[in-house]
Protein backbone atom coordinates (compact mmCIF):
# COMPACT_ATOMS: atom_id res chain seq x y z
CA UNK A 1 0.00 0.00 0.00
CA UNK A 2 2.83 2.46 0.73
CA UNK A 3 6.54 2.57 -0.09
CA UNK A 4 7.37 4.81 2.86
CA UNK A 5 7.72 1.93 5.39
CA UNK A 6 10.07 0.04 3.02
CA UNK A 7 12.21 3.15 2.59
CA UNK A 8 12.40 3.57 6.35
CA UNK A 9 13.25 -0.10 6.93
CA UNK A 10 15.99 0.01 4.29
CA UNK A 11 17.33 3.23 5.77
CA UNK A 12 17.57 1.84 9.28
CA UNK A 13 18.96 -1.54 8.16
CA UNK A 14 22.43 0.03 7.87
CA UNK A 15 24.13 0.05 11.32
CA UNK A 16 25.99 3.37 10.73
CA UNK A 17 22.79 5.11 9.66
CA UNK A 18 20.93 3.59 12.58
CA UNK A 19 23.52 4.87 15.04
CA UNK A 20 23.46 8.36 13.45
CA UNK A 21 19.67 8.42 13.77
CA UNK A 22 19.77 7.10 17.33
CA UNK A 23 22.35 9.73 18.31
CA UNK A 24 20.23 12.54 16.87
CA UNK A 25 17.18 11.19 18.75
CA UNK A 26 19.17 11.17 22.02
CA UNK A 27 21.18 14.40 21.66
CA UNK A 28 18.94 16.68 19.59
CA UNK A 29 20.36 18.88 16.83
CA UNK A 30 23.96 18.24 15.72
CA UNK A 31 26.22 19.45 12.92
CA UNK A 32 27.73 17.09 10.36
CA UNK A 33 31.13 17.68 11.99
CA UNK A 34 29.85 16.70 15.43
CA UNK A 35 28.22 13.58 13.99
CA UNK A 36 31.41 12.61 12.13
CA UNK A 37 33.53 12.89 15.31
CA UNK A 38 32.04 9.67 16.73
CA UNK A 39 30.80 8.00 13.57
CA UNK A 40 33.87 5.91 12.77
CA UNK A 41 33.57 6.82 9.05
CA UNK A 42 34.61 9.84 6.96
CA UNK A 43 32.61 13.05 6.74
CA UNK A 44 31.57 12.46 3.10
CA UNK A 45 30.27 9.04 4.17
CA UNK A 46 28.33 10.64 7.04
CA UNK A 47 26.86 13.23 4.64
CA UNK A 48 25.77 10.47 2.29
CA UNK A 49 24.09 8.56 5.14
CA UNK A 50 22.35 11.75 6.33
CA UNK A 51 21.06 12.40 2.81
CA UNK A 52 19.55 8.92 2.77
CA UNK A 53 18.00 9.39 6.21
CA UNK A 54 16.55 12.70 5.02
CA UNK A 55 15.06 11.03 1.95
CA UNK A 56 13.38 8.49 4.24
CA UNK A 57 11.95 11.36 6.32
CA UNK A 58 13.89 10.31 9.40
CA UNK A 59 16.00 13.49 9.74
CA UNK A 60 15.65 17.17 8.82
CA UNK A 61 18.35 19.74 8.21
CA UNK A 62 18.74 23.48 8.48
CA UNK A 63 21.49 25.79 7.31
CA UNK A 64 23.02 28.16 9.85
CA UNK A 65 25.77 30.11 8.08
CA UNK A 66 28.21 27.53 6.70
CA UNK A 67 27.05 24.80 9.07
CA UNK A 68 24.32 22.29 8.37
CA UNK A 69 22.48 21.15 11.49
CA UNK A 70 20.57 17.87 11.51
CA UNK A 71 17.77 16.77 13.81
CA UNK A 72 15.83 13.51 14.05
CA UNK A 73 12.17 13.14 13.11
CA UNK A 74 11.18 10.06 15.19
CA UNK A 75 7.55 10.73 14.27
CA UNK A 76 8.38 9.20 10.89
CA UNK A 77 8.47 5.82 12.66
CA UNK A 78 4.97 6.07 14.07
CA UNK A 79 3.16 4.65 11.01
CA UNK A 80 5.36 1.56 11.22
CA UNK A 81 4.32 0.79 14.76
CA UNK A 82 0.79 1.99 14.52
CA UNK A 83 -1.22 0.79 11.50
CA UNK A 84 -4.33 2.21 13.10
CA UNK A 85 -3.90 5.76 11.76
CA UNK A 86 -4.06 4.61 8.16
CA UNK A 87 -6.97 2.24 8.79
CA UNK A 88 -8.90 4.92 10.70
CA UNK A 89 -8.69 7.19 7.64
CA UNK A 90 -9.78 4.27 5.44
CA UNK A 91 -12.84 3.39 7.57
CA UNK A 92 -13.91 7.02 7.99
CA UNK A 93 -14.01 7.32 4.20
CA UNK A 94 -15.96 4.01 3.98
CA UNK A 95 -18.52 5.24 6.52
CA UNK A 96 -19.01 8.40 4.44
CA UNK A 97 -19.58 6.27 1.33
CA UNK A 98 -21.93 3.96 3.26
CA UNK A 99 -24.07 6.88 4.48
CA UNK A 100 -24.20 8.17 0.93
CA UNK A 101 -25.38 4.76 -0.35
CA UNK A 102 -27.95 4.31 2.44
CA UNK A 103 -29.43 7.67 1.45
CA UNK A 104 -29.89 6.35 -2.10
CA UNK A 105 -31.40 2.93 -1.27
CA UNK A 106 -35.18 2.74 -1.41
CA UNK A 107 -37.03 1.03 1.46
CA UNK B 1 15.71 -12.25 23.37
CA UNK B 2 12.83 -9.87 24.01
CA UNK B 3 9.25 -10.90 23.35
CA UNK B 4 8.57 -10.61 19.63
CA UNK B 5 4.79 -11.01 19.69
CA UNK B 6 3.21 -7.99 18.00
CA UNK B 7 1.00 -5.63 19.93
CA UNK B 8 -2.78 -5.78 19.47
CA UNK B 9 -4.41 -2.48 18.58
CA UNK B 10 -7.94 -1.39 17.71
CA UNK B 11 -9.67 1.09 15.43
CA UNK B 12 -13.24 1.99 16.43
CA UNK B 13 -15.66 4.07 14.38
CA UNK B 14 -19.20 4.65 15.55
CA UNK B 15 -21.96 6.69 13.93
CA UNK B 16 -25.63 7.34 14.57
CA UNK B 17 -27.48 6.77 11.30
CA UNK B 18 -31.00 7.79 10.36
CA UNK B 19 -31.60 4.47 8.66
CA UNK B 20 -33.29 1.30 9.89
CA UNK B 21 -31.20 -1.72 10.95
CA UNK B 22 -32.51 -3.81 8.07
CA UNK B 23 -31.28 -1.37 5.43
CA UNK B 24 -27.87 -1.09 7.11
CA UNK B 25 -27.62 -4.89 7.29
CA UNK B 26 -28.30 -5.18 3.55
CA UNK B 27 -25.54 -2.65 2.81
CA UNK B 28 -23.13 -4.65 5.01
CA UNK B 29 -23.93 -8.07 3.55
CA UNK B 30 -25.08 -7.84 -0.08
CA UNK B 31 -22.10 -7.83 -2.50
CA UNK B 32 -23.65 -5.49 -5.08
CA UNK B 33 -24.28 -2.93 -2.30
CA UNK B 34 -20.89 -3.54 -0.63
CA UNK B 35 -19.19 -2.74 -3.95
CA UNK B 36 -20.75 0.74 -3.79
CA UNK B 37 -19.22 1.78 -0.46
CA UNK B 38 -16.57 -0.80 0.50
CA UNK B 39 -14.95 -2.89 -2.25
CA UNK B 40 -15.73 -5.42 -4.97
CA UNK B 41 -16.32 -8.73 -3.24
CA UNK B 42 -17.61 -12.29 -3.42
CA UNK B 43 -18.81 -12.02 0.18
CA UNK B 44 -21.67 -14.20 1.40
CA UNK B 45 -23.27 -13.76 4.86
CA UNK B 46 -22.63 -17.36 5.91
CA UNK B 47 -20.71 -18.41 9.02
CA UNK B 48 -17.29 -19.81 8.10
CA UNK B 49 -17.48 -18.60 4.47
CA UNK B 50 -14.19 -17.32 2.99
CA UNK B 51 -14.20 -14.37 0.60
CA UNK B 52 -12.04 -11.53 -0.64
CA UNK B 53 -12.28 -7.79 -1.22
CA UNK B 54 -10.59 -6.42 -4.36
CA UNK B 55 -9.20 -2.90 -4.72
CA UNK B 56 -6.75 -1.24 -7.15
CA UNK B 57 -4.07 -1.45 -4.49
CA UNK B 58 -4.57 -5.13 -3.74
CA UNK B 59 -6.82 -7.66 -2.07
CA UNK B 60 -8.03 -8.34 1.43
CA UNK B 61 -8.97 -11.87 2.47
CA UNK B 62 -11.60 -12.67 5.03
CA UNK B 63 -13.69 -15.32 6.67
CA UNK B 64 -17.02 -14.81 8.44
CA UNK B 65 -16.59 -15.50 12.16
CA UNK B 66 -19.86 -14.17 13.63
CA UNK B 67 -23.25 -13.47 12.16
CA UNK B 68 -26.45 -12.32 13.88
CA UNK B 69 -28.76 -10.85 11.23
CA UNK B 70 -29.38 -7.13 11.63
CA UNK B 71 -27.30 -7.06 14.84
CA UNK B 72 -23.73 -8.26 14.51
CA UNK B 73 -21.30 -9.32 11.81
CA UNK B 74 -17.63 -10.19 12.19
CA UNK B 75 -15.00 -11.38 9.75
CA UNK B 76 -11.24 -11.66 9.59
CA UNK B 77 -9.51 -8.99 7.50
CA UNK B 78 -5.99 -9.74 6.29
CA UNK B 79 -3.86 -8.38 3.46
CA UNK B 80 -0.61 -10.22 4.16
CA UNK B 81 0.60 -7.47 6.51
CA UNK B 82 -2.42 -6.77 8.69
CA UNK B 83 -3.94 -9.64 10.65
CA UNK B 84 -7.19 -8.29 12.07
CA UNK B 85 -10.85 -8.94 12.77
CA UNK B 86 -13.55 -6.46 11.76
CA UNK B 87 -16.73 -6.47 13.87
CA UNK B 88 -19.89 -4.58 12.91
CA UNK B 89 -22.59 -3.94 15.53
CA UNK B 90 -26.02 -2.44 14.78
CA UNK B 91 -27.97 -1.02 17.72
CA UNK B 92 -31.48 0.36 17.12
CA UNK B 93 -32.07 3.96 18.21
CA UNK B 94 -35.10 6.24 18.16
CA UNK B 95 -34.16 7.67 14.74
CA UNK B 96 -32.62 4.67 13.15
CA UNK B 97 -29.54 2.83 14.40
CA UNK B 98 -26.03 3.25 15.74
CA UNK B 99 -23.44 1.51 13.61
CA UNK B 100 -20.12 0.53 15.19
CA UNK B 101 -17.07 -0.86 13.42
CA UNK B 102 -14.21 -2.23 15.45
CA UNK B 103 -11.05 -3.54 13.77
CA UNK B 104 -8.69 -5.33 16.15
CA UNK B 105 -5.36 -6.97 15.44
CA UNK B 106 -1.77 -6.24 14.54
CA UNK B 107 0.84 -5.78 11.83
CA UNK B 108 2.58 -9.07 11.13
CA UNK B 109 5.91 -7.59 10.01
CA UNK B 110 6.37 -5.33 12.99
CA UNK B 111 8.58 -7.37 15.36
CA UNK B 112 10.96 -8.62 12.67
CA UNK B 113 11.91 -5.13 11.56
CA UNK B 114 11.69 -3.17 14.78
CA UNK B 115 13.40 -5.68 17.07
CA UNK B 116 16.48 -6.24 14.94
CA UNK B 117 19.45 -8.51 15.42
CA UNK B 118 22.15 -6.02 16.39
CA UNK B 119 23.02 -5.16 19.99
CA UNK B 120 22.10 -1.48 19.75
CA UNK B 121 18.69 -1.81 18.22
CA UNK B 122 16.57 -3.37 21.02
CA UNK B 123 17.94 -0.77 23.45
CA UNK B 124 16.93 2.01 21.08
CA UNK B 125 13.49 0.47 20.65
CA UNK B 126 13.01 0.54 24.42
CA UNK B 127 13.37 4.32 24.26
CA UNK B 128 11.41 4.73 21.07
CA UNK B 129 7.94 4.81 22.61
CA UNK B 130 9.11 7.46 25.09
CA UNK B 131 10.62 9.53 22.30
CA UNK B 132 7.47 9.29 20.21
CA UNK B 133 5.31 10.22 23.20
CA UNK B 134 7.28 13.46 23.50
CA UNK B 135 6.80 14.44 19.85
CA UNK B 136 4.08 17.02 19.18
CA UNK B 137 1.12 15.54 17.25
Amino acid sequence: MSDAPDLIFRSLADPTRRSLFERLCREGELTVGALTAQAGVSQPAVSKHLAQLKQAGLVQDRQAGRQTHYRAEPGALVPLIDWTAQQTAFWRARFDALEDLLGRIDQ
Amino acid sequence: MSDTSPEMRSVVIERDLTHPPGRIWRALTQPHLMAEWLMQTDFEPVLGRSFSFQAEWGAVNGQVTEIEPERRLAYSWGDGVLDTVVTWTITPTSDGARLRMEQTGFRKDQPRYLMGATAGWPRFFDNLEQLLAREPA
